[in-house]
């Protein structure tokens, strides 16, 4: 496969563009692995990538059943931070953070890592005293974040309003600078060309549609719509689908499945520097590179699988940012989509082991997940090749919902993604 | 947008009259001090989750703010029916039929 480089790009120019190798082949199933990967989004294809790179583990298929990169992968609107409340949560994202730093460079492929700063809005009293512990939770914990008054604010993100007379006053926020977005396709792309040059097979377009497991409990491998394939290990990374398939192993999680919408407006000259969200207000925002204004905020309040979600909710997202930026209220939106995301009760993760043998479990990312990409491949590799959870996956495991050691971010996190 | 039927009401009105108010069905322990911390995480935490027909509850927010029940598919966030919160669950298959 072609290294890509400034001289790999005049070279193909010269070409006309005609010459550049596929990316990564579209394999066939094998009848046997000795992992196989369910979802082909960023964790599952990150994790297949860090199996064969650091534990020289390549004869692992990643199992898809609809395009690589086609779910919430594709679908997220790329926020990346790492300012959570817990120990438990600062440290994997914010090993998250320190691996999107350089990812470009890893993968060889521009995943457009952006440090442009998350900025969280305090709307009233509330707002700064819980903001201002949460950024001395922060960094007591290393991870960087910080008050800025409202006129600092004004001064980071210029089109913010601070009046006093504005509907919600804006008294201050925080701010944590190395955070920002990426190129969410690009990062499923990376890493599925990473990992194929390794000799992983990713299989496009073949549900799975059970785990089997043996008379023992132990897995055995996955049926799909191209037949059962063995596997020695099965990790399930399938977001929205994660209980449908743990249930066909017999095992029943505490997820529910909510759709998530967004919305792009028309492009536009860059105008916003930066991500800004307001938990009170309930919306966030962001300009993409193309130009579109990025909005967003919390889920529909049913279960669903559809992939849409209702009108009401991006009627309450829109209005909500017409409050705290007047200056859009004429934009015009462009489309608007969904992905189902899956939620715990305590909204933290569930990464690590299972009670069946050989059995692995990725989920519970909910509507944050796409900037814990590195850090949950990275470790969900870690577990399954070694058979047991990295130091900093090793409290999230299913076990919790029984122990009730539960890392409640529900209160940290609101719309903040 | 959901159009959902409040049985009490009689009426089908739009979704911002109501909020979901999760899986139905679930009934309260009878006597909580004799469940095992398994029986407890069933109770609290582990949901069906399912992917079409689904147990769930609706209150009726802005309305008469009564909950009840309905089954909805959640693959295609049709409504099935809608019952008042006390009645037995209504038998799939037949509901299904009547869909045909
Ligand atoms: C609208 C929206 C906005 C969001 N905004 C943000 C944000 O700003 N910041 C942030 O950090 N996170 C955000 N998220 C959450 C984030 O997108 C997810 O947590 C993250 O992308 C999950 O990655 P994944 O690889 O686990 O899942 P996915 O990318 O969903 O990958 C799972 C894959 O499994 C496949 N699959 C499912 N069932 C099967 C099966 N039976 N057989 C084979 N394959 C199967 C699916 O097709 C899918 O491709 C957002 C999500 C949405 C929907
Ligand atoms: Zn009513």
């Amino acid at each position: 496969m072609t290294h890509f480089s400034a001289f790999s790009l005049l070279k193909n120019a010269l070409g006309g563009h005609k010459n550049w190798d596929k990316q990564w082949p579209d394999s066939e199933p094998k009848s046997e692995y000795d992992v196989i990967i369910v979802g082909a989004g960023g964790h599952g294809l990150g994790a297949a990538y860090y199996l064969a790179k650091e534990h020289g583990i390549t004869n692992v298929a990643v199992i898809e059943k609809g395009w690589l990169g086609g779910g919430n992968t594709g679908r997220n609107t790329t926020i990346i931070r790492s300012n959570y409340l817990y120990d438990e949560s600062a440290g994997l994202f914010d090993h998250a953070l320190d691996l999107w730093q350089n990812l470009s460079r890893e993968l060889n492929y521009n995943i457009m890592y952006s440090n442009r700063g998350v900025m969280m809005l305090a709307h009233n009293v509330h707002d700064v005293q819980s903001f201002k512990r949460h950024i001395h939770a922060n960094r007591l914990n290393g991870v960087d974040n910080q008050w800025l008054t409202k006129e600092e604010a004004k001064e980071y993100c210029p089109p913010l309003n601070i009046s006093p007379d504005a509907r919600y006053p804006v008294m201050g926020a925080a701010l944590q600078k190395r955070a920002g977005t990426a190129r969410h396709d690009a990062v499923a792309w990376g890493y599925a060309r990473q990992a194929a040059m390794r000799g992983v097979d990713i299989i496009q377009n073949c549900p799975v549609t059970a785990i089997r497991r043996g008379p023992d409990g132990v897995v055995e491998g996955v049926e799909t719509a191209r037949g059962f394939i063995k596997a020695k290990k099965v990790a399930v990374s399938a977001a929205g689908h994660t209980s449908v398939l743990m249930d066909s192993a017999g095992i029943r999680m505490p997820l529910e499945s909510y759709p998530l919408q967004a919305l792009v407006s028309e492009p536009v000259k860059p105008i916003f520097p930066c991500v800004v969200m307001s938990n009170t207000v309930h919306a966030y925002i962001s300009q993409s590179d193309k130009g579109e204004l990025v909005i967003g905020s919390g889920t529909d309040q049913y279960t669903s699988y559809s992939q849409r979600g209702g009108l009401p909710l991006i009627e309450h997202t829109v209005a909500a940012i017409c409050e705290v930026f007047p200056i859009f209220n004429r934009m015009r939106m462009l489309r608007k989509w969904g992905g189902i995301v899956d939620v715990t009760p305590d909204r933290s993760a569930i990464l690590g082991k299972t009670p069946a043998k050989g059995l692995y479990v990725n989920c519970g990312w909910g509507t944050g997940g796409f900037k814990a990409t590195p850090g949950a491949a990275h470790v969900l590799a870690w577990t399954v090749a070694k058979d047991e959870p990295h130091k900093l996956n090793a409290p999230f495991t299913l076990e919790r919902f029984r122990t009730g050691r539960l890392i409640d971010e529900a209160a940290a996190a609101a719309v903040a993604h | 947008m959901l159009l959902i039927h409040c049985p009490y009401c009689d009426e089908t009105l739009p979704e911002p009259e109501f909020a979901y108010a999760g899986e139905a069905h679930i009934d309260r322990p009878a006597d909580p001090q004799q469940l095992s911390d398994e029986e407890w995480r069933d109770f609290l935490f582990i949901r069906t989750n399912a992917k079409g027909p689904h147990y769930e509850r609706w209150r009726h927010i802005n309305g008469c703010a009564r909950f009840f029940n309905a089954v909805r598919d959640t693959v295609s966030d049709k409504f099935l029916t809608t019952y008042k919160a006390g009645e037995a669950r209504p038998d799939l298959a037949k509901l299904l039929e009547g869909q045909k």
